[in-house]
């Protein structure tokens, strides 16, 4: 079991969670994911590390409610336990020094994936330019705190409820004409990121996607989330998640990403459908656990 | 005791293990052997010649002594059976089950040439079980703590089978899993209605009485690496049995349709995430009167080909590309497998697989073989007919064909030197790796093999631990560099 030790919610059905793993705090490099299940009968999803204190011996996720098992982890509170989480997986972002400037596009809760991207970007003294979108104001995540870290942030909304009105992508292309971009990395949904690629191609300017396949072990074991990248197939748990942008094919990727939609869609509903006393029943094996296991 | 010729003893017939009507069991989940009566048992075991020089032995990888525990079970006494068995396999619930006998112990009984083996596989499952349904196992005898502790590294039939035989020389013993549940190939790969996860878990109970511990989601190489076991952990050594877990493809067109799993993953959803049970939480696509196509020979195969009918297929075929005689899988699946209903293509193999506009498998092209000569292996190699190509509709498709050492480990890890086959270099008497401390056995040193060799491996390896922790003495071959 490992205890969740804050949780809070960040924008509607977007929740921050601290867990205390200190094993993969100490090993965490930015970039990297966990595989986390929920409950005892539940299935392992991979979820991207945001953050981590190895001194406190803390991860932190960011969980969008979007499917059955992650709206049940939005359910859960302090004190409340994971059952298991594994990790830290998948290669750590090369974080190098760029000449021009390190642009980092993220979409949603992709802006949290993509937060200690760009902290560690910072960190190494590149100028750092976070354009981060959302559907409205609410949506737009950890914009103080990537100013915090001296990043400039351009956020955007879909309906112009906040910052720019329109797409990231549109943002990107005013960044990329007016100045010169060293490396761009970015994180979300898979049409976005497709965008983003076809805007640095013409430039050629090197661009770096988090892929977000299908998975079921996360260390190479079932090839469940191969993509395919410059023509090869690879299995983004062990070769990535991050790849070339310019090489990876979206279309395939965003078609065996909806491989379940009914499945998952059933599930959904059939969780909606329950009523509280049910939820908690199906989460009373963590719920508390943490400090049911401090007292025993 | 009746004495009764040999003669009379040569003219009943091998018994055969009853199992399930194939036609019930196709529907479910539930273990398609039952299991000998004890008559049964008996009467199979009478039947053995107890030969002077008995070459079953040496058919068995381990060299259980076969003539005394069968002698033991001809007369009634199933835990002096039991207790010779123990001497060389820790696992014979699990072997009873999935050894390959024909190619081992069976194989090599006399009566194979004019008679039927002994059913010796079958005999030693109704020990094992015998002695566990009976809470028949001797008590776990207190030893004195050496003061020494192993870490080993995957819970699969090796790692098991090493960190039984170290708890019982008195070091303490940690397994670190991957995953979140221990048993490896046993929990992951082989389905319930050949091995039932109940038997797994009292073998891994059975070790955590012997004071093994268990650490689940402990990714070596990624949540702690090797070093750090030896160094801040302070295990004194460590046993590598990660199993060869990478799978691989054909590398053909279509390969990243929808609709097409490595065994690998479709085996994993099903048997470890449970994706067979109504309530699943773990998806797996719909195969409800769909058509699905195996590609592959092995256990595995087979495996993959009689699970889905069981998640209610209309249509199940194994592609293969040399004939019957070259599968490598154990004779009864493949025997189970056709009673069931399984349709076998042999000579075939697949050139493309075919989808429509969504990305979804529709089919798969089919190149026809013909045997040639006979390849390394000794098996005649299958070479293309030309001009022979046929399609297939197919909705699901499952690639069988083996799996590669998985990297992740060495990957982490310089001092591990591996082969061209990306399999770790050991000293095969020893299971030394390259690096100091380190022993290795089972997949990680052979690739795909069977569980019978990855237990063997297993022991071997705890008796040149023992040895080393005993004396310190790493290696007669130099020393890895330090880099």
């Amino acid at each position: 079991m490992y205890p969740i030790l804050e949780a809070e919610s960040i924008a509607p059905d977007v929740r921050r969670i601290v867990i205390e793993a200190p094993k993969i705090a100490k090993k965490h490099r930015a970039g990297q994911f966990v595989i986390v299940r929920v409950t005892p009968e539940g299935e392992r999803i991979p979820l991207t590390i945001a953050e981590s204190d190895a001194e406190a011996g803390s991860i932190t996720l960011f969980v969008q409610a979007i499917g059955r098992t992650t709206r049940l982890m939005s359910e859960l509170e302090a004190e409340d336990c994971l059952v298991d989480v594994a990790g830290p997986l998948g290669r750590a972002s090369e974080i190098n020094r760029y000449d021009g400037a390190a642009v980092v596009v993220g979409g949603g809760v992709g802006t949290a994936i993509a937060y200690p991207i760009a902290c560690a970007l910072a960190a190494k003294g590149n100028r750092v330019v976070a354009i981060i979108g959302g559907r409205t104001r609410e949506y737009v995540l950890l914009e103080n705190e990537l100013r915090d870290h001296g990043i400039e942030v351009i956020p955007c909304t879909d309906d112009g409820s906040y910052g720019r009105k329109g797409f990231v992508t549109e943002a990107l292309a005013d960044v990329v004409a007016d100045e010169e971009v060293g490396v761009v990395f970015t994180i979300g949904p898979v049409p976005m990121m497709s965008a983003v690629a076809d805007v640095t191609r013409p430039g050629a300017i090197e661009t770096i996607a988090s892929l977000n396949p299908i998975m079921v072990d996360g260390t190479g074991m079932c090839g469940g989330c191969r993509v395919e990248v410059g023509g090869e197939t690879k299995f983004a748990c062990v070769d990535g998640p991050e790849f070339d942008a310019h090489e990876v094919n979206f279309r395939l990727l965003q078609r065996r990403n909806t491989s379940y939609r009914a499945f998952e869609s059933r599930q959904l509903s059939s969780l909606e459908s329950l009523d509280h006393e049910h939820h908690e029943q199906l989460l009373a094996p963590v719920r508390g656990a943490c400090a049911r296991r401090a007292m025993s | 005791m009746i004495k009764v010729s040999r003669r009379a003893l040569l003219k009943l017939d091998r018994i055969d293990m009853p199992a399930r009507d194939p036609l019930e069991r196709a529907t479910c989940f539930d273990e398609v052997n039952i299991g000998l009566t004890p008559e049964e048992a008996t009467v199979e075991a009478m039947r053995c010649l107890q030969c002077k020089t008995p070459t079953c032995i040496d058919g068995c990888p381990v060299n259980i002594q076969i003539d005394q525990f069968i002698d033991r079970v001809a007369v009634g006494d199933i835990r002096g059976a039991a207790d010779v068995i123990r001497m060389d396999s820790l696992l014979p619930a699990i072997c009873g089950r999935v050894c390959p006998q024909e190619a081992q112990c069976e194989g090599a009984c006399v009566l194979d040439k004019k008679h039927k083996p002994i059913a010796i596989g079958h005999l030693e499952r109704y020990v094992a079980d015998t002695i566990r349904n009976y809470g028949l196992e001797p008590p776990v005898e207190p030893v004195e703590p050496s003061g020494k502790s192993v870490a080993i590294v995957g819970s699969g039939p090796a790692g098991l089978a090493c960190a039984a035989d170290l708890a019982k020389s008195g070091h303490r013993v940690r397994v670190f899993e991957a995953l979140h549940k221990p048993g490896g190939v046993l929990i992951y790969g082989i389905p319930e209605f050949r091995l039932p996860k109940s038997i797994v878990q009292s073998e891994i109970d059975g070790l955590k009485e012997l004071g093994v511990e268990f650490e689940m989601n402990a990714i070596i190489g990624r949540t702690i690496t090797m070093e750090e076991l030896l160094t801040e952990e302070g295990f004194d050594a460590v046993f590598v049995g990660v199993g060869a877990g990478l799978p691989r493809f054909l590398n053909i067109e279509g390969e990243n349709l929808i609709g097409v799993y490595s065994a690998n993953e479709f085996l994993t959803r099903v048997n470890l995430m449970g994706a067979f049970h109504e309530n699943t939480e773990t998806p797996i696509l719909d195969l409800t009167g769909k058509r699905v196509v195996v590609f592959g020979g092995g256990n595995t195969a087979m495996d993959s080909a009689r699970t889905p009918l069981r998640l209610g297929a209309g249509e199940v075929r194994v592609a293969y590309r040399r004939t019957e005689a070259e599968m490598p899988a154990r004779v009864e699946e493949i025997h189970h497998a056709k009673e069931e209903g399984i349709v076998f293509d042999f000579l075939v193999s697949p050139l493309e697989l075919l989808g429509n506009d969504e990305g979804w498998l529709t089919g798969v092209r089919f190149q026809r073989m013909e045997l040639g000569e006979p390849d390394d292996s000794g098996r005649r190699r299958p070479i293309p007919i030309e001009g022979d190509v046929f399609d297939l509709d197919a909705d699901v498709a499952i690639v069988a064909i083996g799996n590669s050492p998985n990297p992740l480990l060495p990957a982490t890890e310089p001092h591990l030197k591996q082969t061209r086959w990306g399999t770790l270099e050991v000293d095969e008497t020893t299971g030394r790796t390259t690096m100091r401390g380190v022993f290795a056995g089972g997949d990680i040193t052979t690739g795909g093999a069977t569980v019978i060799l990855a237990m063997g491996a297993g022991r071997v390896a705890a008796a040149s631990i023992n040895e080393y922790l005993e004396t310190g003495v790493w290696s007669e071959t130099p020393e890895p560099a330090l880099t």
